[in-house]
């Protein structure tokens, strides 16, 4: 609406002026065709580097797409020497840490986004805030670290014979709770990934509960709701698309991490159900291989990987698109 | 327990919509209307600001009392006082005895209380889902157990909006106009039958027409619910009320039948006000 306004606006002295490139420098001499123009320029140099990333991995991939074809994305062998390569075992640990990150996340970044909004005094709401932004801002290195000082340990000695221990003979899910416990894999990458991405949910997420109109909530207590019922069913509906815009924040950081990822994965590329079990993820391939990627067709399997995580991120972004349009459609607000 | 007899008694009054009263009727019943809200004492603080001094009022039953008074009088601030709505902000405090057919509000659970006395808001602000999700809210929260349909049609057709909306059920609320979206708004809060309505200044965001339906709404409502509206339109309080209270700088200053308060105020300041030489 706003842009065609502004249309409206431009249309109107250019039809007095006449057209031609004349005209168009003494409008150049007004800030608003100058704010015009470099706005213009700044938005069409994101689509002009976004198109230059997916052409420069496309030709350059160009050895291992013409000869693993489409079957790269499902050979489960990672085989430098024999120049065998597929992506399958990368895309499978990509996948499962970036879930399981979010299993974990999601919850606890809502509950904390709920406890700071709506039930913390507003001083010591701002104090947590300003310490969880903090912690956004904290090199993943440093994650990585923690992760191997605490998190690993602590899954080897505490937390894995737990779970092998009872969620391993539950019949469907015991699957992904068995076999050997390194401490290092799938599942701790996904609690380190979490402990990294949960400070994104819950700055978003309070946000945007903080921006929920007070009416709403008293709307819902006038008709005998409890606070709680006001929360969860009335405030949290409000704000779900922004509270999914969070997540989705926090699953395009967990799909891209690298460095503390690698450090806490085990760096072995197989697929295999138990969560316990060592994995990889396609930044930390990346990151790990590239300098000695001694064949062309190695390098050019790695930067294929590097398309295939490109396709991903867009694929879950557009999911992410449709999932908000889908949830707005059950009844959205104006906003 | 409550939702239960609270739907047989909407269907009671749904059994036998040709016993309203007269106009003529009720004017004659007014000096004997009994009391719903009984106020004594009532002071308000927003912190170290006082908000309401030393308020004294009966708001009778089966009428509209109408809360006049310039902005920023404390009307509003004692409207939510009825609900204990005000709790919701923080570092504010009541003083006084407000009592509920004779039991004290301030001990009551605040829950129930606020299903006994239902709210209409300034801005209309249904939730962001359809029509009968909205109107179903109420009922479902207070773990109703019946056919829904039935409760909810009644709801919107007590709130006049049942032909306008009957077709478009479960679309977005938010597709309403903005009178619509008022009245079912008032259909929400009916939907759980409250023995009082609070209307704070439900039609200042309304056109004309608009505000002439409510305020015909509320004089049908008047045989099953108590109402107290704040508003800011001398006319409303005059055509919609029975009673009227004039409020000025968070102290009552004059409550009355409203056709002798508009035509023989006895304070000044209240002619003053309801003449236009302030507020």
């Amino acid at each position: 609406m706003s842009t065609s306004a502004t249309t409206m606006d431009r249309a109107a002295p250019r039809r007095f002026d006449g057209g031609g490139p004349r005209a168009f420098l003494h409008r150049l001499g007004h800030g608003d065709e100058v704010a015009h123009v470099l706005t213009l320029t700044f938005a069409a140099g994101i689509l002009l580097l976004t198109s230059g990333l997916v052409y420069e991995l496309w030709v350059n991939s160009h050895l291992s797409r013409a000869k693993f074809g489409w079957l790269f994305f499902w050979t489960r062998t990672w085989d430098p020497i024999f120049d065998n390569f597929g992506a399958a075992p990368f895309i499978y640990g990509t996948l499962v840490t970036s879930i399981v990150s979010l299993v974990i996340a999601v919850p606890l970044g809502l509950a904390a986004a709920i406890f700071l909004s709506e039930l913390a005094p507003r001083r010591m709401s701002d104090t947590i805030s300003f310490l969880i932004d903090l912690l956004a801002a904290v090199p993943s290195v440093i994650y990585g670290l923690l992760g191997i000082f605490i998190v690993v340990p602590l899954m080897r000695t505490t937390v894995g014979p737990i779970l092998i221990g009872s969620l391993g003979h539950v019949p469907v899910l015991g699957k992904f709770f068995k076999g050997p416990n390194y401490g290092v894999g799938f599942l701790t990458a996904g609690v380190v990934l979490a402990i990294m991405v949960v400070p994104f949910i819950i700055s978003v997420s309070r946000e945007v509960l903080l921006t929920v109109p007070r009416e709403q909530r008293e709307a819902a207590l006038a008709l005998g709701a409890t606070r709680w019922e006001a929360t969860w069913k009335v405030v949290v509906p409000w704000a779900r698309t922004g509270i999914l815009g969070s997540v989705f924040l926090a699953l395009a950081r967990a799909l891209g991490e690298t460095m503390a990822v690698t450090m806490v994965i085990g760096n072995d590329p197989k697929i295999a159900a138990s969560l316990f079990a060592p994995g990889y993820t396609i930044a930390a391939v990346i990151a790990n291989e590239f300098t000695e990627a001694t064949g062309d067709l190695y390098l050019s399997a790695l930067i294929e990987l590097g398309l295939v995580l490109f396709l991903m991120t867009f694929i879950l972004n557009g999911l992410a698109r449709l999932l908000i349009v889908a949830t707005e459609r059950g009844g959205g607000h104006p906003s | 327990m409550g939702a239960t007899t609270h739907g047989n008694n909407a269907t009671a009054a749904r059994l036998a919509p040709q016993v309203v009263m007269s106009d003529k009727t009720s004017q004659a019943s007014d000096k004997d209307a009994l009391v719903r809200f009984e106020i004594s004492d009532l002071n308000f603080y927003y912190g170290a600001k006082q908000a309401v001094f030393g308020l004294n009022l009966k708001i009778p039953k089966n009428r509209v009392t109408a809360l006049i008074g310039p902005s920023g009088c404390g009307k509003s601030t004692f409207l939510r006082t009825l609900n204990r709505m005000n709790e919701t902000i923080r570092n504010t405090r009541v003083v006084g005895q407000i009592l509920l057919d004779g039991q004290d509000i301030l001990q009551m659970d605040v829950v129930g209380l606020r299903r006994r006395v239902g709210m209409v808001f300034q801005r209309p602000n249904p939730f962001p889902k359809s029509i009968y999700e909205n109107v179903a809210y109420g009922l479902r929260i207070n773990g109703f157990q019946g056919r829904l349909d039935d409760l909810v049609e009644h709801s919107l057709r007590r709130a006049a909006l049942w032909e306008e909306a009957k077709d478009y059920l479960h679309n977005s609320a938010f597709a309403l106009s903005g009178g619509q979206q008022q009245r079912l708004c008032i259909a929400r809060a009916l939907a759980v039958d409250p023995e009082v309505l609070l209307l704070d200044e439900p039609c200042s965001a309304l056109d004309p027409v608009t505000t002439a339906k409510i305020e015909e709404l509320m004089f049908h409502l008047k045989d099953s619910c108590t109402m107290a509206i704040v508003t800011h339109n001398m006319q409303q309080a005059a055509r919609a009320s029975d009673f009227t209270a004039f409020m000025l700088d968070g102290k009552l200053i004059e409550h009355s039948e409203t056709s002798k308060l508009f035509t023989t105020p006895t304070d000044p300041r209240t002619e003053a006000y309801i003449t236009g030489r302030f507020g």
